[in-house]
């Protein structure tokens, strides 16, 4: 298994495309709270669950004023087919290329397998991990961590 | 191990006695093909262990893969605000592959309610909060897909499976039953 990047340091900035003629960079979302979700794959059935479920669950997170990023090594042209196949409203950012540089700054990489780890960041509003979960790859590790951290990290900005 | 954080209260559907020992909730979608595969599974679970066991029901619908999931939640809230929460529960999963405002409208005529308020239920949300409230809590206790069972609050993280279910929740029977 990878070795995560550590909480209580800055978030590693980058930019990556969102569509086939978009970049999205993590320092423009200075401000809010962000999630990341490292995932192996678009079409996958776990990931497939789990990208659907943080679809399902998204208005909840927007209520702590996160956003939520899903990033693979996937091509923005397929997760564009795959957003609208599921009907997904949250970014999915492309590690395409170079293949998983970005996955790779977080620890988030399985060089063995060519594809992100399934890999939970939450990112306070100064853009410092907060926390972070490695799951085991076969398994949706749900939403309820994700929001556990974003309810502490609340808590302790009051 | 997810606990439940949300244990089972007055405000769920259930079926079996209160002081039942084990309790089994199902978090469960309406338009999810293997909650409906785990129908069956559950009332032989059910059969199996009589009065030893109360069963209950939350809403998990993942409405943007699955259109009818919301309506189909609202539609047993509707029946189960009459009484008939377990039955419309039932006929909704055995038409799994006829979802849609005339099934609803159906169920509702056989137990003779009406089906304008049914339609102005679903039009006004009316008892979209309870379905929303159901979703919350199986997300605050780790549900990550449909069907997840818990077993006197404990995640089952086993199949769905007559055998599995039998088996986890004779365990957690036996565990109860015996003196500490």
């Amino acid at each position: 298994m990878s070795q995560l990047l550590a909480t209580g340091i800055m978030a590693p900035d980058f930019r990556l495309r969102v569509t086939p003629d978009q970049d999205l960079s993590l320092s423009e979302l200075r401000g809010q709270r962000v999630i990341l979700s490292f995932y192996p794959a678009d079409w996958s059935p776990v990931c497939g669950d789990q990208i659907t479920l943080y679809n399902q669950v998204r208005p909840e997170f927007e209520k702590y004023g996160a956003e939520i990023l899903g990033i693979s090594v996937d091509g923005a042209w397929c997760h564009q087919a795959y957003a609208k196949h599921n009907h997904i409203h949250f970014p999915l950012l492309a590690d395409f290329h170079p293949k998983g540089a970005v996955a790779q700054k977080y620890g988030a990489y399985r060089e063995q397998d060519g594809v992100c780890e399934r890999a939970l960041f939450v990112i306070d509003r100064k853009g410092m991990i907060f926390w972070s979960y490695l799951s085991p790859i076969a398994v949706n590790p749900g939403a309820d961590g994700i929001l556990d951290a974003l309810e502490s990290l609340q808590n302790q900005e009051k | 191990m997810s606990l439940l954080r949300a244990p089972v209260n007055s405000s769920d559907h259930v079926q079996g006695p209160d002081n039942a020992p084990v309790t089994l909730l199902e978090y469960g979608d309406y338009q999810c093909p293997h909650c409906g595969a785990a129908h069956p599974v559950v009332q032989r679970v059910q059969r199996y262990f009589s009065s030893r066991l109360r069963l209950a029901y939350r809403h998990f619908p993942l409405t943007e893969i699955h259109e009818y999931a919301e309506a189909a939640a609202e539609t047993a809230e509707y029946a189960g605000f009459y009484g008939r929460f377990w039955e419309a529960h039932d006929m909704l999963f055995e038409n799994q592959d006829r979802l849609g405002l005339p099934l609803f409208l159906a169920i509702v005529r056989y137990f003779g309610l009406s089906e304008q308020g049914l339609r102005d239920a679903l039009a006004h949300g009316t008892f979209a909060d309870k379905v929303r409230r159901d979703f919350l809590t199986g997300v605050r206790s780790g549900v990550n897909g449909t069907p997840t069972f818990f077993i006197n609050n404990l995640r089952y993280d086993g199949p769905a499976s007559y055998e599995a279910l039998v088996d986890a929740t004779a365990a957690q029977l036996e565990y109860v039953m015996t003196p500490a």
